[in-house]
């Protein structure tokens, strides 16, 4: 019996088609995915994520020991900030990929749904003694409002935290809305849009999502589904954990090596691997493709150089912003960076064009202030 | 609604016309999704009941199309190359796929509205 999140009845009296996704319920589309899709890159869409994973880090220096389970450095981010990062395996390999929330006295690390049994059981053979982690999960909703105009919506209702105030990855938490408090507020999100992220207790999710849900009709926002989220991440070039790699793939392989920071001081779980890696030169790159036709690449297929089969299709969707087929794929690194491409769909080879990622790059915002003195 | 007086529906969603046109039904482009490429039928093409005779594809997935009644294929709907998203607003007027002539009905399975709608009822 798959579990269900703390909005699940909303989804359903709006009409959503539920899917079953790393064990939850979860609504994969509510009008369509198009309108979803565009709604975000316009104006606004909300999601429910609350199937995410979250762990809190605390006990005696909770960054020391996040810092040893995670290949980027939090030394590079102050409190106060979020930052995305890898976790791997002793040889390498990718357990997660993660952002890791730094606060005053505790971290908090959010995981792949997927991958929370996983991770959790990896993390806790790995903890620095003295430290404490707690699967906070279950009583934790996570409501995403994305879009150009998520922060006009989300704004007027908190209180306690200047919403508008915050810098992209930073967040800042106590933060009060619709009659509910404790909520942490984040300005994160996996679609490429300027948007928001709130942590809920479960119990007051509901009256979160109404509230947010109310203040998104002046903007004609929708609620969106896991469909539209995937062609939202897609196109703004973030990988998604299961497809684009797994524990079989290094950070490098998957174009990750900048969230790998080899000279942090101390080493990390799977430092001297990657090091290796780095040396040696990964065995994969990872790149985008802009497919001719409409038809699309998906996961698993293959992909050809000439007569050669040179790698495997690792994501694949119809961008709706760019109206073609687009593809990210795991490549032989001796693959010449011009060599011409092509993906197998259903045995008809598809010409295929390397571009760079992202696909979609939101449009740059008016600075409300200069970037520095002038 | 639209007026289905004269279409007969399959198990896999197909619907076939008074005048022979092919389509899919309501409740599969709801399940589909965003409909974005067609592989259809050359026009010439010879088809038998229950033959797969193209693709559909949208955001979600892949689908076969399989052919309602045998015939020969002599119009397919090309409109659908740069407006796949008809099949979702209306699928059974211009989102049509294929339009047959010497319609041949051996091995056919087709239902009647009443029974489709019973087969999809409950999904």
């Amino acid at each position: 019996m798959a579990q269900r999140t703390p909005l699940y009845d909303r989804h359903v009296a709006l009409g959503a088609s539920m899917v079953d996704f790393a064990g939850y319920e979860m609504p994969i589309q509510y009008s369509s995915m198009r309108d979803e899709h565009t709604a975000v890159r316009q104006r606004a869409g909300i999601f429910d994520l609350s199937h995410m994973g979250e762990v809190r880090i605390g006990g005696a220096e909770p960054v020391a020991a996040v810092q040893r389970l995670v290949t980027n450095d939090l030394d590079r981010i102050g409190e106060g900030h979020a930052q995305y990062t890898g976790m791997c395996r002793d040889d390498g390999g990718i357990i997660d990929d993660l952002i890791v929330y730094r606060g005053v006295d505790e971290c908090y690390i959010v995981v792949n749904a997927s991958r929370r049994s996983v991770d959790v059981a990896w993390m806790r053979a790995h903890l620095r003694d003295g430290a404490t982690l707690e699967d906070t999960s279950d009583a934790t909703a996570l409501i995403a409002v994305q879009g150009p105009l998520a922060v006009s919506v989300v704004a007027p209702l908190v209180s306690g935290v200047d919403v508008a105030a915050l810098r992209p990855f930073s967040f800042a938490w106590g933060a009060s809305l619709a009659g509910v408090g404790g909520v942490v507020v984040s300005r994160t999100g996996y679609t490429g849009e300027d948007g928001v992220e709130l942590y809920v207790d479960a119990a007051g999710a509901p009256a979160v999502w109404d509230a947010l849900m109310e203040a998104g009709r002046s903007v004609s926002m929708l609620p969106c589904g896991l469909g539209a989220r995937d062609t939202l991440r897609l196109e703004a070039g973030l990988r998604l954990y299961g497809q684009d790699m797994d524990e079989t793939v290094d950070p490098f392989s998957a174009g990750l090596g900048w969230v790998v920071r080899l000279d942090k001081p101390g080493g990390f779980a799977g430092s001297d691997a990657l090091r290796h890696i780095k040396e040696t030169g990964a065995p994969r790159r990872f790149v985008g493709l802009r497919m001719g036709g409409r038809a699309i690449a998906r996961h698993g297929m293959p992909v050809f150089s000439g007569d050669a089969q040179v790698g495997e299709v690792t994501s694949g969707t119809f961008s709706f912003t760019l109206g073609c087929g687009i593809a990210t794929a795991s490549l032989r690194s001796d693959v010449e960076a011009d060599a011409p491409l092509q993906v197998e769909i259903r045995g008809t080879r598809a010409d295929a064009e390397r571009v760079p990622l992202p696909f979609y790059k939101r449009p740059s915002t008016e600075r409300s202030e200069p970037a520095w003195p002038t | 609604m639209a007026d289905l007086t004269g279409y007969r529906f399959t198990a896999s969603h197909e619907w076939v016309d008074g005048g022979s046109r092919v389509g899919i039904t309501d409740y599969a482009q709801q399940q589909l999704g965003d409909v974005i490429f067609l592989e259809l039928p050359e026009v010439g093409r010879t088809l038998s009941a229950g033959e797969r005779f193209g693709v559909i594809e949208s955001v979600k997935a892949a689908s076969d199309l399989y052919a309602p009644v045998g015939g020969r294929v002599v119009e397919v709907n090309d409109k659908l190359v740069d407006a796949p998203e008809k099949v979702n607003s209306d699928p059974y007027g211009e989102g049509w796929l294929m339009r047959l002539e010497d319609v041949d009905e051996t091995g056919a399975e087709l239902v009647e509205l009443d029974a489709y709608d019973a087969l999809t009822a409950g999904h």
